[in-house]
């Protein structure tokens, strides 16, 4: 009986053949990758070198920095692009249910509307957020509109994705017994999965407020309206004391929209 | 007749009612929308002129023109290496300065400004951080790297801190006990338990690096987001949309890369796995039932 | 004056060529408590779902006959299947309320095939539904839990609410897909009582999914063994031997 346990040499190894080979694979490629890059990548040196210097010139110029520019434009700024965060919220999160919901494998079984659903989600993923602001400018002009749809049509990936995800992860037992009753499709949803992802939904769609704020930050530099359009201004007239209080200015409303969520979730759960 | 006095002595509330917090908050979303679209100025003429517009743009854009598919394939490759790099740098310095952060492991001195400087990183858009990069470093594929790198350092760093500070700590103190030194501590205690975690988050930044990538060049920092801008600016939308569909389908490969590299080192699936997975996939079609 | 329902060659096939259900022929008639037991894996959940095509059968036919109307529940689609679905109970294993309603709530979700769309999503439901509820909920025992959040309660309880549900439907069926499997002996003696109480009352026939034979004997007036896809006994619990147990099942260790 003791020969037998002789016979294999022990060995521990922590993965098989199979697995060492698939991740060497990939360490593979991730290094070419990396090696590649940064053979290729377009760097003058003597900017690298230049560096530190120009940004700490940068920054002295910002000094002092210039707080009467605050109420004369930043204010009103700062307020449009609030208001654009929200409305864009809002909008995407209405036009995100539906197709969510269509590609939820488990409420829609059709496969091509779930594809379908997906493609639109991903793209609208994809292309980012000043890709659309530059996109609506050109259909709607510059301004909040555009701004606002940006938001909006950037945020409906986001929203419909992780909803559709949480309609997929629901439990299916209590959807089976509402089947069973004879419920229809809609109450199904409505007594079925929302309760069970109303959470979830709420959640998320607080957090892509979030990120929403800075986002509407950022598209003004395109022209789509709110603080980054005075941030666009203020840079190509290389005010830079005026430059520091926007940046102060929308570094602050971060900090506000932050505890603001911290303190909904908070009473929230 | 028991009975009788059971019944009238539960307190009949209507089922279903919302609570009175939840209609207010309604009433005042309500409010908020027509209060914010007026203050935005959105009419309903610059809404349909806008769809006139809409029509002649999206006329323009189709068919998608690939001619100049040089410049695209150049500026695409160069966003690609932006977010290779950046990725790269950023777990590089990311894995020590979460370390650093961690409040169950670090004491008071080495976690408070870790953690500062992992806020400072996520504060700003990475778009206003290329801005400044761009104004510090010169135009180019420079600025994009050091600004998706600061992202990075930011998002890794505030998950990598986070997931540690969530261990088990009788792990830890296992390891400890049979006298490793702290490297091996970290090693053999730490990592393994963020592991899984820290994979799953790196792969998502580099998606994240990704599509930023794509888009530090509209302020000059490289990749195809300048080539996207002139595109729009000199108005030749048929070229616009050619590398906007060019720009989804890298992403969506990138997406797909990240979900196979979390598969091989999370499910720890090998290369037999690979052709195993195509035929369960074809069995549980087959066998579903559309309930 | 109580509903029948006529199964006839009812088979059904996960993968093509091997069968689950090979040809059942079953009549429920009258208002009683019908008994299937037998091995897992053997087809009896496969055989309920397939009553109130919560799978899809293979072939055969499933009428449910109610006085004037029939409806073949293979065959029905869209609206009509709906419609039959309301007129089949059905309790299950692990009880399937939506967890996050109350209990209230959840036997109100019991009258949902029977709620127009629009009242439905402005959650207006019958006062008579609301006083069923209730009324139900007292004969369950329940009334003290009406506003109760469901996952707050015990296993028992949530089964309880769970027939409660299924009889809010007013059905001329009901099924039940191991009801007690994951209750404690005490328990399951309690929720099975229940359950051939109240239906008894309403003249509602029950079908039963168990693997507690003795639970069976006990409160099944019929019982049909079933072993590899089919029928293999078909009788009263008195009639049910020692041998037939073992070809329903197999092996004699697990006999006393």
């Amino acid at each position: 009986m003791f020969d037998a346990e002789v016979k294999h040499p022990q060995r521990w190894q922590r993965y098989t053949l199979d697995q060492r080979l698939l991740r060497f694979a990939i360490y593979l490629v991730v290094v070419a990758a990396i090696v590649q890059s940064i053979r290729n990548i377009n760097i003058i040196p003597e900017f690298l070198i230049d560096a530190p210097e120009q940004m700490a010139d940068l920054v002295n110029r910002m000094w002092p920095v210039d707080w009467s520019y605050y109420p004369q434009s930043v204010n009103s700024a700062l307020i449009e692009t609030i208001h654009i965060a929200t409305l864009g919220t809002i909008i995407s999160m209405l036009l995100a249910i539906p197709i969510g919901l269509m590609a939820a494998s488990n409420f829609t079984p059709n496969r091509m509307l779930n594809f379908i659903a997906k493609l639109l989600l991903v793209s609208s993923r994809s292309v980012n957020s000043l890709v659309w602001a530059l996109l609506f400018i050109a259909i709607f002009g510059p301004g909040a509109l555009a701004g606002t749809l940006a938001i909006a049509f950037r945020s409906i990936g986001f929203i419909g994705k992780l909803t559709g995800e949480a309609i997929e992860e629901a439990s299916s037992g209590s959807i089976e017994a509402l089947k069973a009753a004879g419920a229809s499709k809609g109450a199904i949803l409505n007594y079925g999965y929302w309760p069970q992802i109303k959470p979830a939904f709420w959640s998320l769609v607080l957090l892509r407020w979030d990120i929403n704020i800075r986002e509407s930050a950022v598209i003004g530099l395109v022209g789509a309206g709110g603080i980054g359009m005075t941030l666009d201004t203020a840079m190509n007239l290389f005010q830079w004391n005026r430059v520091a209080v926007i940046l102060i200015a929308i570094f602050a409303i971060v900090i506000v929209t932050e505890v603001i969520i911290t303190q909904v979730r908070k009473r929230m759960l | 007749m028991a009975n009788l006095n059971q019944s009238t002595a539960i307190i009949r509330s209507k089922p279903f009612s919302l609570s009175k917090k939840v209609k207010l908050g309604f009433v005042v979303l309500l409010l908020y929308v027509v209060y914010a679209t007026f203050q935005l100025d959105f009419t309903y003429s610059r809404f349909i002129s806008g769809l006139d517009n809409a029509s002649t743009f999206f006329d323009r854009m189709f068919p998608p023109n690939f001619e100049r598919s040089r410049i695209l394939i150049k500026g695409m490759v160069e966003s690609l290496q932006i977010a290779v790099v950046a990725s790269l740098l950023g777990i590089l310095l990311a894995l020590p300065i979460g370390l650093l952060g961690a409040r169950n492991l670090m004491p008071g001195w080495a976690t408070w400004p870790a953690r500062s400087l992992v806020a400072l990183c996520r504060a700003l858009h990475p778009v206003i951080v290329a801005i400044l990069f761009v104004k510090a470093v010169g135009f180019g594929a420079l600025a994009g790297i050091l600004a998706l790198t600061v992202a990075s350092i930011g998002f890794i760093g505030k998950l990598f801190t986070e997931a540690i500070e969530e261990i088990s700590i009788k792990q830890v103190e296992a390891v400890r006990s049979t006298g490793a030194s702290f490297a091996n501590v970290i090693l053999f205690s730490v990592l393994p338990q963020v592991f899984a975690r820290f994979v799953g988050f790196s792969t998502y930044q580099f998606d994240s690096n990704l599509r930023n990538s794509t888009m530090v060049g509209i302020v000059g920092a490289g990749g195809i987001g300048g080539t996207l801008f002139s595109a729009f600016q000199r108005f030749d939308y048929d070229f616009v949309a050619a590398i906007l569909i060019t720009i989804i389908a890298v992403i969506m490969l990138g997406e797909l890369l990240a979900s196979f590299i979390r598969a091989v080192f999370l499910e720890n699936i090998g290369i037999s796995d690979l052709w195993r997975k195509q035929s369960k996939r074809t069995l549980a079609a087959g066998g579903k039932d559309i309930v | 004056m109580s509903a029948q329902l006529s199964i006839q060659d009812l088979t059904k096939s996960y993968q093509a060529g091997i069968p689950v259900l090979k040809g059942i022929n079953l009549e429920i008639t009258g208002d009683g408590v019908t008994a299937i037991i037998g091995p897992s894996g053997t087809g009896k959940s496969t055989l309920l779902r397939c009553i109130n095509r919560l799978v899809e059968p293979t072939s055969g036919r499933v009428l449910l006959i109610n006085g004037e109307t029939s409806f073949d529940l293979v065959k029905v689609r869209g609206r009509t299947l709906r419609r039959a679905r309301r007129q089949v109970g059905m309790v299950f294993q692990e009880y399937n309320l939506v967890e996050r309603l109350t209990v209230m709530e959840n036997l109100l979700t019991g009258r949902l095939g029977y709620t127009p769309a629009w009242k439905a999503w402005l959650r207006w439901f019958e006062a008579s539904d609301i006083d069923r509820a209730y009324d139900l909920l007292q004969k369950v025992g329940l009334s003290q839990l009406a506003n109760q959040r469901a996952d707050a309660l015990s296993g028992g309880q949530r089964q309880r609410v769970g027939i409660a549900r299924a009889l809010m439907q007013k059905p001329d069926l009901l099924l039940a897909d191991e009801p007690t499997s994951s209750l404690d002996p005490k328990t399951s003696v309690e929720i099975m009582e229940l359950m051939t109480e109240l239906t008894q009352a309403e003249g509602i026939p029950v079908v039963i999914n168990m693997h507690d034979v003795e639970l069976a004997k006990r409160f099944a007036h019929r019982i049909i063994g079933m072993s590899d896809g089919r029928i293999v006994f078909d009788g009263t619990s008195d009639q049910l031997t020692p041998e037939h147990l073992k070809s329903i099942y197999g092996g004699e260790s697990w006999l006393i």
